[in-house]
């Protein structure tokens, strides 16, 4: 295999035993980046940990599309109050 | 090692259909699945045995060993036995010995795919989840450093599975903070890159201030005539000790800003966050007989 950071949709989908198909429809959904070049489309290799993520929770508990959104955004809500509550927990109130 | 009721923990009865089964393991996973409880350890943990329990139940060989064996799991050698002596035949596929020896404790370890001592030693152990794999494991780790080791930027090096890693750390790093070291995890299969090492730092206060984001608090006690008269008062920043003018009158609980004399703002460099001194003015205690006739006159005077 070439050595490169990014890899063809038919390549992942070859790796991952996923559809093309599925990994269009992430791109579509916004939740992963896929690059257009020439003839081919690309995911780039910092792409996959997210790819990864998706793919459990589509697959394994059954999430579709719509519910991945959603499941995102709320994430990132999630991870914002927790970063919040990490550094009001580690102030002790001295007034 | 205590025996599991894989049942219970999915809540389902021991008659449960292969298609009731999948339905609890999947209520059960879209609430503590890892991806969706992020920082949590306990969802982690409870996720790997609703997953145990999945591989199980999911199972027909298994699910029949378990019914089998689960309940007496203790006296699995003597009912070997008596099978071995009834028929031969009659020897589980790829049963070896006595399947229940092995650990002493039921824990959980890792990350997703470890299971049980229980589970291990009646199936051997691995199963799990056959996700295809290309891109290395990630490897998630946590560093625990002081206060004072976060106000500089420093080296630090750190084992992880066998590995030296020596990393710079930069100034003004959070507690909680996660940084991604990328490449630094599993290896990849068929050519694919490795995984990613995530560090989460945690940081123990050593010192005597209060860090709220890049700003610094602390209380610094004041003599009573100091405050009275005015003066002068070395300070301990963590940069080092400053000087500052107390004004005379100074009343106690006075909060004073020292600008730039806080903590580092995380990758920019020679910025810094605020300090805010707050006096806490002592009381002279002990006082002798003159100290107490000339307060006296003192209290006289207002």
């Amino acid at each position: 295999m070439e050595n490169t950071d990014k890899l063809t949709v038919e390549q992942c989908s070859q790796h991952y035993n996923i559809a093309t198909s599925f990994l269009f429809d992430l791109d579509d959904h916004g939740l992963i980046v896929l690059m257009r070049e020439e003839q081919s489309t690309y995911l780039h290799y910092d792409q996959l940990p997210l790819l990864e993520k998706y793919m459990r929770l589509h697959f394994d508990l059954l999430i579709n599309m719509e519910g991945l959104e959603a499941v995102s955004h709320l994430l990132e809500r999630v991870q914002l109050l927790q970063t919040t509550i990490r550094r009001l927990g580690g102030e002790v109130p001295c007034y | 090692m205590d025996y599991i009721d894989y049942y219970k923990t999915l809540g389902v009865s021991k008659d449960a259909s292969p298609e009731d089964i999948k339905k609890a393991y999947r209520k059960l996973a879209r609430k503590h699945h890892p991806d969706l409880n992020p920082d949590n350890p306990e969802a982690g943990r409870t996720f790997q045995q609703i997953n145990e329990a999945h591989e199980v139940l999911s199972d027909p060989e298994k699910r029949k060993k378990y019914d089998q064996y689960g309940k007496d799991w203790k006296h699995a050698d003597q009912f070997e036995e008596a099978r071995r002596q009834q028929s031969a035949y009659e020897s589980q596929a790829g049963y070896e010995g006595n399947p229940f020896g092995g650990g002493q404790h039921y824990t959980y370890t890792g990350e997703g795919g470890d299971f049980s001592d229980f589970f291990s030693s009646m199936f051997g152990g691995g199963g799990g989840r056959k996700q295809s794999r290309f891109r290395g494991q990630d490897i998630h780790a946590k560093l625990e450093i002081t206060l004072t080791e976060a106000y500089t930027t420093h080296k630090q090096t750190f084992t992880i599975n066998g590995q030296n890693i020596r990393i710079t750390l930069p100034a003004g790093i959070e507690d909680g903070q996660e940084i991604k070291l990328a490449h630094y995890g599993g290896p990849g299969v068929n050519g694919g890159p490795k995984g990613d090492l995530y560090i989460t730092f945690g940081i123990k206060n050593d010192t005597n201030f209060t860090r709220k984001g890049n700003d610094l608090y602390c209380d610094v006690p004041l003599d009573l005539y100091k405050a009275l008269l005015g003066g002068e008062q070395i300070v301990d920043t963590l940069g080092g000790k400053v000087k500052l003018k107390i004004a005379p009158e100074t009343q106690n609980g006075l909060k004073v800003r020292l600008k730039g004399k806080g903590f580092p703002v995380y990758k920019q460099e020679g910025v810094f966050g605020d300090l805010y001194v707050t006096w806490q003015i002592r009381l002279p205690t002990h006082l002798s007989e003159k100290e107490k006739a000339l307060f006296q006159q003192l209290s006289e005077e207002r």
